[in-house]
């Protein structure tokens, strides 16, 4: 994957021209100084006026860059402490989810999330992120536990989707995305949700059912790929652009329309570009989200989740001379 | 036997049989159909008749919502809920995604992709969801979504169980996460009834898959499959996309779900309504007739 996205070029050649300018400035005898903080103005003009118009597409491709952090990343730098625990207690252990016990400023938590890799190995070892079915019960198993102990839940979100093969197929993937959505939604303890990359459809949903659900402001979560969506609707997979750019995937999108609770703001760039930075606003939000959270009981926790799901919907009330005859 | 079979088949012309005819090439009659499955061409009425079931292979057409309402219910108990709710373009799709929905209203008669209500079965009144593949692919949005989250709390408040009718391709693309969503509301709404101890029971029919087979469709305390329905996650072509090879015969079929463990009984249409009927009956308890009580004396 190119770590350089097609709207950053023209800033990436003009550091590249300005860092070339320094060394003649140094070194050359000439004073250049003027020319150099000129070229820093429009360069960072130029920064603005390319993150401030970046379209779904380019959101798309900022979520999936190879050096973006992932879960494992926020859970070595925010967290004290981190003990992972493996395996679904039913058949295996998916390494496309990582999940266990840690501790965010003192509070004793539950964690899980999607993990990809960063390299090519670590990908294919964690499936790219995609989960089988024994990743959401995994997820399952710490939920429980979590509740069991009073412990509060935190979950990353960073997948393209849900393994679409054979064996996770056969052994219900369906069935095992439908009773981890279910049993989140019931949950007696604060869960709150870090969308830090690809929200990618049921595969994300599945351990997303939070009290609070962040989304980093450069991810994206989307009912299906841009690929995908491009090749059921036009049967055409070169429109994944379009689709990417119709289908609503955008922090601020989400947001106003009431999926999400909150957009974290990124370094100019995206996360990758400055992770030190990601990863103070990540953790000051989640234990914001947390210190609200814990106030609540148990079941007026659930109530609000229920309540705040219900909600999510558009639909209007249709006319008479809209509504059909019966047959 | 299988091999005699599809010697016989390939051998064609087809043989008719009583009630049914073959058809020289380019007649269209208005009355006559041909089954999807073994193509043998029927009279459509015979195969209304048999509910969508074809006579001479068995396999199960797809049916409308207002077709299976009449086999799994008491005829003229049904009183529909939320006929009025109708879908939006959230996303600004465009004219072209409100005339496919202004269309299928009057294809269907339906106001979306699902009817929901009340009805009698066998005496019994419970809450009845019915999809609809005819409505855009039988794709839930947020009006499937609020209906279904509708239907599962009006249960809840008149104590009822409530029965949910599956066809469904998934997700409605056009409204993007807000479809999603419904994943969530939806499954929400079960736990809602699981807890107070209501019967759900699921029917899944064909197709049944990705964003439905995921939510309300698998959360059946009872589930129940039309024979040969495809049922799944992700889509056959998608996963052969993925890993290249061919898909074994018979993958992600009701019965190969029934063989996995994953749904309880693959039933034949003639046989649904006495099957949830009885279901229904066990499951809301309590005793029948005389023995148990005289027992229970003894």
């Amino acid at each position: 994957m190119s770590t350089i996205l097609e709207v950053e070029k023209p800033l990436i050649e003009l550091e590249a021209k300005i860092r070339e300018l320094r060394e003649v400035n140094l070194t050359g005898g000439v004073d250049l100084s003027a020319e150099i903080r000129q070229l820093e103005r429009k360069a960072q003009l130029l920064k603005a006026s390319i993150y401030d118009n970046l379209s779904g597409w380019d959101r798309v491709q900022i979520a999936r860059h190879a050096q973006r952090p992932t879960t494992l990343d926020y859970l070595e730098n925010i967290f004290t402490e981190f003990t992972e625990l493996h395996g679904d207690r039913l058949l295996g252990d998916d390494p496309a989810v990582v999940a266990g016990l840690a501790r965010l400023s003192g509070q004793a938590c539950v964690v899980f999330g999607h993990q990809k890799g960063k390299e090519t190995k670590e990908n294919l070892h964690r499936n790219f992120g995609m989960p089988n079915p024994e990743g959401f019960r995994k997820a399952c198993r710490m939920m429980r536990m979590a509740e069991r102990f009073g412990l509060p839940i935190v979950s990353f979100i960073d997948t393209p989707g849900a393994y679409p093969g054979i064996v996770a197929e056969e052994r219900g993937q369906f069935e095992a995305i439908a009773s981890s959505i279910m049993l989140m939604t019931g949950i007696k303890v604060p869960i709150v949700t870090v969308v830090i990359g690809e929200g990618g459809s049921g595969g994300a949903l599945g351990i997303a059912v939070g009290d609070k659900v962040l989304m980093l402001e450069n991810s994206v979560y989307s009912v299906i790929s841009p690929e995908g969506c491009a090749t059921i609707l036009w049967r055409d997979v070169s429109k994944a652009r379009q689709a990417a750019n119709s289908l609503g995937l955008t922090s601020e999108k989400l947001r106003e329309l009431g999926l999400i609770d909150e957009i974290l703001p990124e370094p100019v760039g995206g996360a990758h570009r400055n992770p030190g930075q990601i990863y103070t606003t990540v953790k000051q939000a989640i234990e914001r989200n947390l210190n609200a959270l814990k106030r609540e009981t148990g079941e007026s926790l659930v109530e609000g989740r229920y309540q705040k799901y219900r909600l999510m919907g558009r639909h209007r009330e249709a006319s008479n001379s809209e509504l059909p005859t019966h047959p | 036997m299988a091999r005699f079979l599809e010697k016989l088949r390939l051998q064609g012309p087809k043989v008719a049989r009583p009630g049914n005819r073959v058809l020289s090439a380019g007649q269209t009659e208005a009355n006559w159909t041909k089954c999807a499955s073994c193509a043998v061409v029927l009279r459509k009425k015979n195969l209304d008749d048999n509910h969508g079931v074809c006579p001479e292979c068995g396999h199960h057409h797809k049916i409308t919502a207002f077709e299976r309402l009449d086999m799994l219910s008491d005829s003229g108990s049904f009183q529909e809920w939320d006929r009025r709710l109708v879908s939006e373009d959230p996303l600004d799709f465009g004219q072209d995604y409100l005339e496919k929905l202004a269309g299928d209203r009057v294809k269907t008669g339906l106001t979306d992709a699902i009817l929901t209500g009340r009805c009698t079965l066998d005496g019994r009144p419970m809450a009845i969801g019915i999809m609809d593949f005819r409505f855009r692919g039988g794709s839930m949005g947020s009006v499937v979504g609020e209906k279904i989250n509708r239907l599962l709390e009006k249960a809840l408040h008149e104590r009822l169980p409530s029965v949910v009718v599956t066809s469904s391709g998934g997700a409605r693309m056009q409204e993007g996460m807000l479809s999603l969503m419904q994943m969530a509301r939806t499954s929400a709404a079960v736990r809602l009834v699981n807890e107070a101890g209501l019967p759900y029971i699921t029917i899944l029919t064909d197709p049944t898959t990705a964003g439905v087979a995921a939510s309300f469709a698998s959360l059946g305390d009872v589930i129940l499959a039309e024979p040969k329905a495809i049922i799944g996650f992700s889509g056959a072509r998608v996963i052969e996309q993925t890993i290249r090879q061919k898909l074994p015969e018979g993958f992600q079929t009701s019965e190969f779900y029934l063989s996995k463990g994953f749904i309880d009984r693959v039933v034949h249409r003639h046989e649904m309504r006495s099957t949830l009927s009885s279901v229904l009956g066990l499951l809301c308890g309590g005793t029948q007739g005389e023995s148990m009580a005289k027992g229970e004396k003894a």
